[in-house]
């Protein structure tokens, strides 16, 4: 399988990248102005030395929830893309278990994810390359034994 | 350790206060509600660590056609990410602010967290914003699971000495 043929999102739509960049851009806002794109902040937070890392998990989830039930309510599909407004749902498995278990592993050791690394780079932390590259490396490794073991006979699961 | 926490004060619990972190919450949540009010798409941001793979390696993993239809957007997110904490950094005159924590600890929390949030379906974005949002058990059993582990990691270090303060 190949890149060719496969038509990408934003080919649909002129406005699709620059939403998407609107919306990426008052994203990295609101890591910055949280500290979030400081891990010395989230570690304080999970040392309980400073709770305020609930209060931006719950503003942004207040904010998402309204557009999220209010929008699939209404039935309609979205204007760029067409797709159906629906809320965020995944299956459950173990993996879902064993991986929130090594995410939290690293995230206590590091005070990073994945969204507050890329705003630590845009707040001029360099040393967040670190990070960067270790969570590359890491997606490297779970698609390469993933591929690995269902190469070896069992059947291909798709998430 | 919970115990003494129902004793503590409003200082205590939050000595930097809430305002900032609850409008950089509120900020986060409406950049994700804008693409999702034009796109239908939840944007999680760890997504973008294999879909961006895609481009470099062969591996049909990485080659999955939802992969390749999403990678050249999820690319312009994360830029738009940068440049936002970018823009206020300067703005607010706190730019090449640098970490203390080690970049040993970045670099082996930054493996477990990319694989586990490929292996887990999502992040604190993604399960934690979107999913927790959404009303999704799945998520919200995700996000459990890694704050809780999360929690105990960060008090067994500072109970060997390393322990981390801003």
């Amino acid at each position: 399988m190949s890149g060719a043929g496969v038509v990408a999102e934003h080919e649909g739509h002129p406005l699709f990248l620059p939403l998407i960049f609107l919306g990426g851009f008052i994203f990295g806002i609101g890591l910055a102005v949280s500290q979030m794109a400081r891990p010395e902040i989230v570690l304080e937070f999970l040392q309980f030395d400073d709770f305020g890392l609930l209060f931006v998990m719950g503003g942004a989830a207040a904010v998402t929830g309204i557009a999220f039930w209010g929008l699939t309510l209404s039935g309609r599909s979205a204007p760029m893309t067409g797709y159906r407004f629906g809320r965020r749902l995944k299956t459950m498995d173990t993996n879902v278990v064993i991986g929130g278990g090594l995410f939290g592993v690293g995230w206590g050791i590091s005070g990073i994810c994945p969204g507050a690394a890329y705003a630590s780079i845009g707040i001029g932390n360099v040393v967040m390359f670190y990070g960067i590259a270790g969570m590359f490396i890491g997606a490297y490794l779970q698609g390469y034994l993933r591929e690995a073991r269902t190469s070896s006979g069992s059947p291909v699961t798709s998430d | 350790m919970l115990e003494p926490l129902l004793f503590l004060t409003f200082e205590e619990l939050f000595p930097r206060g809430i305002e900032h972190y609850l409008l950089g919450g509120l900020l986060i949540g409406l950049g994700t509600a804008v693409i999702y009010v034009g796109t239908g798409i939840h944007a999680g941001a760890s997504t973008f660590l294999e879909t961006t793979l895609s481009y470099g390696s062969k591996l049909s993993r990485f080659q999955q056609p939802r992969f390749i239809a999403s990678r050249d957007w999820r690319v312009v997110f994360v830029l738009g990410i940068v440049s936002g904490a970018a823009a206020y950094a300067i703005v607010a005159g706190e730019f090449y602010w640098i970490t203390s924590v080690d970049p040993w600890r970045l670099f082996l929390g930054g493996i477990l967290v990319g694989i586990g949030t490929r292996l887990g379906k999502g992040c604190t974005s993604g399960h934690g914003v979107c999913g927790v949002s959404s009303g999704s058990g799945v998520s919200i059993l995700n996000v459990i699971i890694f704050m809780g582990v999360a929690i105990l990691v960060a008090h067994l270090l500072v109970a060997v000495g390393m322990g981390v303060s801003a």
